[in-house]
């Protein structure tokens, strides 16, 4: 219970990314599965972000007291921040080129459902050699 | 601005990348690339003498010192894969403008041309750069760019597509798991540079080092066994390799996996040494023992078996290069996995010589692409006398695919089978030698066919490939043939590499934390 209670952030990233995973294999629909790979990469940043987290953390900046005087309180890591800013940034170029590639297979092959295509590429691999 | 080579061996391809997108036609995009690649490689060359002459060369960032800032460290391991990168990706640029005029459309050159040039970006990013994260951001650029690259080749081959979408399914998911791993590692050691890194978790106590460190490790593990299409994570790549355009399929089949090995080098040897790595992670499970050394070489090995196998069936030429391919990976990985220094030797020079053969051979194969439009078996019937410098190529890269002496396939082979004897590993040297067997029955295949085998009576005429095609695919299997004889200077630089990757990690722990051993290239000035 306690490994739960003191861990939880980390068993819902967790979570949250075998949610994406099983998406990803068990789903025949690429845009699912394009989809699924968000989620998985979404738990991910939760998991980095979680981790920056320490008890009664702030932002890292200056305050001011009430006699104008600068303190830091205690503040939480921002480095991994900063990290999941530019993992987002992939995460979205990534499924830009993925969402690009789909609407052309679309074009090419009439459908998004993969064991479809598989059907249609057997197909034309048994007609090019008849 | 010489002392800012490091750097500018990213940036000059990053900003000329995306400069080449404003530029049009057919023909300007083409002499960009071309002069930005000679000029990468002008660095490269450049870096390989200062690293001989004076050791290791470290570059930080903005002058920011090693633990805040990003750091480039170019030594004896990394020279040797930015030397690889940048020359293939010279030749194969060159190689580029008539194979990509004929499979690409008019108006899209000059993006093709600056997706070329940013996969570039990346793939040497990874090679130079000292830092975990910095390696996974590169490791995305190299990737989506390669996607791209891929799906570009669905005018000639729809299945282009399919592969690409499976390449950037598969690939993320792998990027995702190192991505994973690299958090365990900030986890426990606070640091994403790669030496401060390793002596962080040498410093760890024990319960810490064997719980996260492990989880992390397992993680990076399967993440970078995806990018280095180590069998049987290596789905991705047959279809991608066979369907992209042919010189996307040269650059991407001698540079793209290579990185990943390097990677894999870098992590298991640097980051977490050879002790933790091939000593301190096995278990016991009954009368088993399994170790990191142990999966690695069993993997390899079934991989180099299979898909031997699977390269027999193949019914055409791109694809039965591309089964090979993973096989060759399994050689790399054998040589990496027997943790000697022949082994490692022989595993490091095999980077260059199959980065030459394969290179060369898909180049061969695009050859063939360009003049008859197809590259399945049957339509090479006759090739000899149709396309003769062609067909002559296919053969001498055949050969070195093989390892047959005199060719530089051998000189890797013979290092890897004598590392396997040092370690006592005799069922590998088998596996390495059934793999030359197989490796002569597919090669056999194509040449049968090429050699012997009448053209068809209804064959249209078809003249020699483009020159330009031509000198660049026999520069790359020529080379292959000239390193198989000459072996020495590539056998010395991959020694050197081989005893950086196997002392390295001793070394860092021997420093004091903060100090990287040799004096940090530091500049107060801006670069003019």
């Amino acid at each position: 219970m306690s490994l739960f209670a003191t861990h939880a952030n980390y068993w819902f990233a967790i979570l949250i990314m075998m949610i994406g995973l099983y998406g990803i294999i068990a789903k025949r629909n690429l845009i699912k599965q394009a989809i699924a790979l968000g989620i998985f990469q979404t738990g991910i940043f939760l998991f980095y972000v979680s981790m920056a987290v320490i008890n009664g953390g702030t932002v890292p900046v200056w305050f001011l007291d009430e006699a104008g005087k600068k303190y830091a309180g205690p503040y939480d890591n921002p480095l991994p921040h900063c990290l999941m800013l530019t993992a987002i940034v992939v995460s979205v170029s990534v499924f830009a080129v993925a969402i690009a590639i789909i609407v052309n297979i679309k074009h090419a092959y009439g459908t998004i459902e993969e064991d479809e295509i598989l059907n249609l590429e057997a197909e034309a691999a048994a007609g090019s050699e008849a | 601005m010489i002392d800012q080579a490091p750097v500018l061996l990213v940036v000059v391809p990053l900003l000329a990348g995306i400069c080449c997108l404003f530029l049009r036609g057919q023909l300007l995009p083409w002499i960009w690339a071309q002069i930005t690649t000679l000029a990468v490689l002008g660095i490269a060359i450049h870096l390989l003498f200062r690293v001989l002459n004076e050791g290791a060369v470290t570059y930080a960032m903005g002058n920011w010192p090693q633990e805040w800032g990003i750091s480039y460290k170019i030594d004896a391991i990394n020279i040797f894969v930015v030397l690889i990168v940048a020359f293939i990706g010279c030749v194969t640029t060159c190689y580029a403008r008539q194979s990509i005029a004929s499979e690409i459309p008019r108006d899209r050159h000059h993006q093709f041309y600056s997706m070329w040039l940013l996969a570039l970006v990346g793939l040497l990013g990874i090679t130079v750069t000292n830092d975990v994260f910095n390696i996974y951001v590169l490791l995305e650029v190299s990737s989506l760019t390669i996607y791209t690259l891929v799906a570009m080749g669905k005018t000639r081959d729809k299945r282009a597509l399919t592969a690409a979408i499976r390449y950037v399914i598969i690939g993320s998911v792998g990027a995702s798991f190192i991505l994973v791993g690299i958090g365990y590692l900030l986890m426990v050691t606070g640091t994403l540079n790669l030496e401060d890194m390793a002596r962080a978790i040498a410093a760890l106590p024990e319960p810490e080092r064997n719980r996260t460190v492990v989880v992390a490790f397992a993680f990076l593990f399967v993440g970078l066994s995806v990018k280095m299409a180590l069998w049987p994570v290596h789905m991705w790549l047959p279809n991608a390799y066979g369907a992209a355009p042919s010189a996307v399929s040269a650059l991407i089949a001698a540079t793209a996996t290579k990185v990943g090995i390097y990677m894999a080098v870098r992590f298991l040897f640097t980051v977490f040494g050879p002790d933790f790595t091939f000593l301190s992670l096995s278990t016991t499970v009954g009368q088993f023992t399994f170790s990191c050394s142990g999966i690695l070489l069993t993997c390899a090995c079934l991989g180099v078996l299979v898909t031997g196998i699977q390269a027999m069936q193949q019914r055409e030429l791109k694809w039965i290069l591309a089964y090979s391919s993973v096989g060759q990976i399994g050689y790399m990985v054998i040589g990496l996995a027997l943790v000697n220094h022949a082994g490692l030797t022989g595993g490091i020079v095999h980077l260059l010589n199959h980065a030459l053969i394969k290179g060369g051979l898909f180049m061969a194969a695009g050859c063939v692409v360009f003049r008859l439009g197809s590259q399945r078996l049957e339509d090479l019937a006759g090739l000899s006398k149709r396309m003769p410098i062609t067909a002559a190529a296919i053969l001498v890269g055949g050969l070195g695919l093989i390892g047959f002496p005199l060719t530089a396939g051998f000189i890797s082979k013979w290092y890897l089978v004598s590392g396997a004897f040092e370690a006592g590993l005799w069922p590998v040297a088998a596996v390495l030698l059934t793999g030359s067997l197989f490796a002569l029955i597919y090669v056999w295949r194509v040449v049968e066919v090429m050699y012997f085998t009448a053209p068809p009576e209804n064959a249209v005429k078809v003249r020699e490939a483009p020159l330009s095609m031509l000198i660049c695919t026999w520069i790359l299997v020529g080379g292959s043939v000239v390193l198989g004889v000459f072996a020495q200077p590539t056998v010395a630089l991959a020694e050197h590499a081989a005893n950086q990757a196997l002392t390295g990690h001793a070394q860092i722990l021997g420093l004091r934390p903060g100090a990287s051993g040799d004096d940090p290239v530091v500049h107060d000035e801006v670069v003019p």
